[in-house]
């Protein structure tokens, strides 16, 4: 068990910056989340925390301990890879001790950490198995099983689960976080799946073009993203965008998108007049959209007209993809009884509690 | 009825392989097999003599050792060298030019090579200037020269190192190709579980290697069972470095002896066919697991 320290880290692949000055503290026992579009260095950040790829510039700790020039094999650490990597020549059992033998453990303790771990992971039936023989939801718990039996100081998963369909992946998932409080060791994940990141993570750090964008639990990071690509990342259908601009009228506060007003709630108000007359880019998640007829109680509501351009019944919900009058699309995410169908004109209200505002210049949130 | 009339057309297109095959291959066979039990001219049915001047003549003894010195050494330096060099030659950023300059001795004709290495490898009397590189350097070093083609201890192992230069390269090229095709994940999972990079080769690389180790040796031993042209251009089997295929030859052309010729071909046949049978299964077995 050990906390990682990345300190001004910075990788270069010629003179591409796939991670670009990088300082981030996780804690001791803490499930960390790197996530973000592909290339965005998430993988490199992973790779060099495990010694696969050398640091251009920056250190890395692991607890209290300079890691920079340490090879994989002496950094006590575990990984899961994408592909899973299991030893195509060696059983299951062996897959899972091969470590354990590079470190000379003596041959009944193999035996029990092995059996120990295939019984967590419900695959103690497979252990003679050669890795061609298992599904891959079985192969996924060989490789996390390989990892567990080393007791390692920091676990690392590298897009574990995008081989597994669906619904494997959801209940696997939910076994990943279980076995993070049971191991009560220090989970470093990478993924693309902000769902993925959102279920499982203590902490998500969100990374594009090499650059750490925001660090913040599930939590906040939906309600309180820090610019405009962490609030469009997170969450799913994705925020709308609209531009617009901050005006008074009656002492009340408007966001004024051209062709709609919104009226700010009081509480926010106050915070944002100092941007009044300014243009803004405001923010509304999908679920803050509901359909006129169906709208929840302790809101602070704010009408809209769109036309519907196409929907998406989910079952429990129905996603709208509207239009502006002026023209400009969105989504929300409203209520399953509601009847609209494309080119139908609708009453919308808007959540303005939950609305996000961000400076169109710098991206970045305004408070 | 429809599917009897039309029995005839699978053979109808096998046909000409068949035909090429008999003509080129099956007939010569049979009539080698045959012609060992005649004499020299073929004239007189002679029983099993040939066979038995083939496995109890000196100069087939002889023969026969250095073949199976050729087979040991050859075989095991070559495979070795080329798996050595497929995998360091993975580390390093001039891979490509590397591997084509190690490589490039098979794209010269083995009399080509033999004639390059009979310079390399020649003699003059002490206090004479040598003209042959190794000797050169042996006698600027202050040491003697050495026969390297006449000197009976050393001279067969100088056209192994012959056939070691030409055939590295290949065993090179094939083993890299198997050596690129296991995933890079799987090499760095064992350094992360702990592995050096000799523990990641003996047990993650080599074991994945050994189907296509296998088929290099395998193809390399049927190669050096037929050893020719170089002990032909550079020694043509004297001073003790005679082979089966050089034997073969002389007796075929320089002695006329039919019924020789033809036993000593009928040997290298079935030394030939166990290798060729396990490299059959061999590539069986990998076929059935895809």
């Amino acid at each position: 068990m050990a906390s990682v320290t990345f300190e001004h880290v910075t990788k270069k692949f010629g003179d591409v910056v796939a991670v670009n000055d990088l300082t981030l503290h996780i804690e001791d026992k803490e499930f960390l989340v790197f996530v973000g579009p592909s290339g965005c260095g998430k993988t490199t950040t992973l790779r060099l925390l495990a010694g696969l790829e050398e640091l251009t510039d920056g250190h890395i700790y692991i607890g209290d301990r300079l890691v920079d020039d340490v090879p994989p094999k002496d950094r006590d650490i575990a990984m899961v890879f994408q592909s899973y990597a299991l030893y195509p020549h060696m059983s299951v059992y062996d897959n899972m001790a091969f470590g354990l033998k590079l470190r000379k453990v003596p041959k009944d303790e193999i035996d029990r950490r092995v059996h120990e771990a295939a019984r967590i992971l419900g695959i103690e039936q497979l252990l003679d198995r050669k890795p061609k023989q298992l599904s891959g939801g079985q192969r996924q718990r060989v490789a996390v099983g390989r990892a567990i039996v080393r007791n390692p100081k920091v676990f690392l998963f590298d897009e574990p689960l995008s081989n597994l369909d669906a619904k494997l992946r959801v209940q696997t998932r939910a076994e990943l976080s279980k076995l993070h409080h049971r191991l009560g060791t220090t989970f470093v994940y990478v993924t693309h799946d902000q769902v993925e990141a959102m279920t499982m993570a203590t902490r998500i750090a969100v990374m594009r073009d090499g650059v750490l964008q925001q660090v913040d639990t599930p939590q906040t990071l939906y309600e309180k993203p820090g610019n405009v690509f962490v609030a469009g990342f997170i969450g799913s259908p994705s925020m709308n965008f609209f531009d617009a601009t901050l005006v008074e009228a009656d002492g009340k506060l408007f966001v004024d998108g051209g062709s709609f007003r919104l009226e700010v709630p009081p509480h926010l108000a106050e915070q944002y007049r100092k941007y009044k007359g300014q243009e803004v880019i405001f923010g509304i998640r999908p679920e803050d959209i509901h359909a006129k007829p169906y709208v929840p109680p302790e809101i602070f509501p704010a009408e809209m007209r769109a036309q519907v351009d196409v929907t998406e019944l989910m079952g429990s919900e129905i996603f709208l993809y509207c239009l502006t009058p002026d023209g400009r699309a969105f989504v929300a995410r409203v209520d399953p009884r509601t009847k609209a169908r494309r080119g139908d004109v609708v009453d919308l209200v808007v959540n303005m509690d939950h609305m996000h505002l961000f400076d169109p210049k710098t991206e970045k949130r305004l408070e | 009825m429809l599917h009897k009339r039309r029995d005839w057309v699978p053979w109808l297109y096998m046909a000409p392989a068949l035909l090429i095959l008999g003509v080129y291959l099956v007939y010569p066979i049979v009539g080698t097999v045959y012609y060992s039990f005649f004499d020299k001219r073929s004239e007189h049915f002679v029983g099993w003599a040939n066979y038995k001047w083939a496995l109890t003549s000196k100069v087939m003894h002889i023969a026969f050792r250095n073949n199976i010195l050729w087979l040991i050494f050859f075989t095991v330096f070559v495979v070795g060298f080329g798996l050595v060099l497929a995998v360091l030659a993975d580390r390093v950023r001039y891979e490509s030019p590397l591997k084509s300059i190690i490589f490039l001795p098979m794209a010269i004709s083995f009399v080509g090579a033999g004639v390059i290495w009979k310079f390399v490898y020649a003699y003059r009397p002490k206090g004479a200037p040598q003209i042959g590189l190794l000797n050169a350097i042996i006698t600027a070093l202050g040491g003697e020269p050495v026969g390297w083609l006449v000197n009976r201890h050393v001279n067969n192992f100088a056209l192994i190192v012959v056939g070691i230069w030409v055939w590295t390269g290949f065993c090179m090229v094939v083993l890299s190709a198997a050596y690129k095709g296991i995933p890079r994940e799987l090499l760095e999972a064992a350094r992360v579980d702990g592995a050096t990079e000799w523990q990641t080769f003996r047990y993650v690389t080599l074991p994945l290697m050994v189907p296509t180790i296998a088929v290099v040796t395998t193809t390399m031993v049927i190669n050096v069972l037929k050893v020719f042209d170089i002990v032909y251009v550079m020694t043509n089997g004297d001073f003790g470095t005679e082979v089966l295929a050089n034997r073969m030859y002389k007796e075929m052309f320089n002695f006329r002896n039919y019924g020789r010729a033809s036993a000593i071909a009928v040997i290298l046949l079935l030394a030939i066919i166990p290798v060729m049978l396990i490299n059959i299964r061999r590539f069986q077995e990998e076929e059935a697991l895809r």
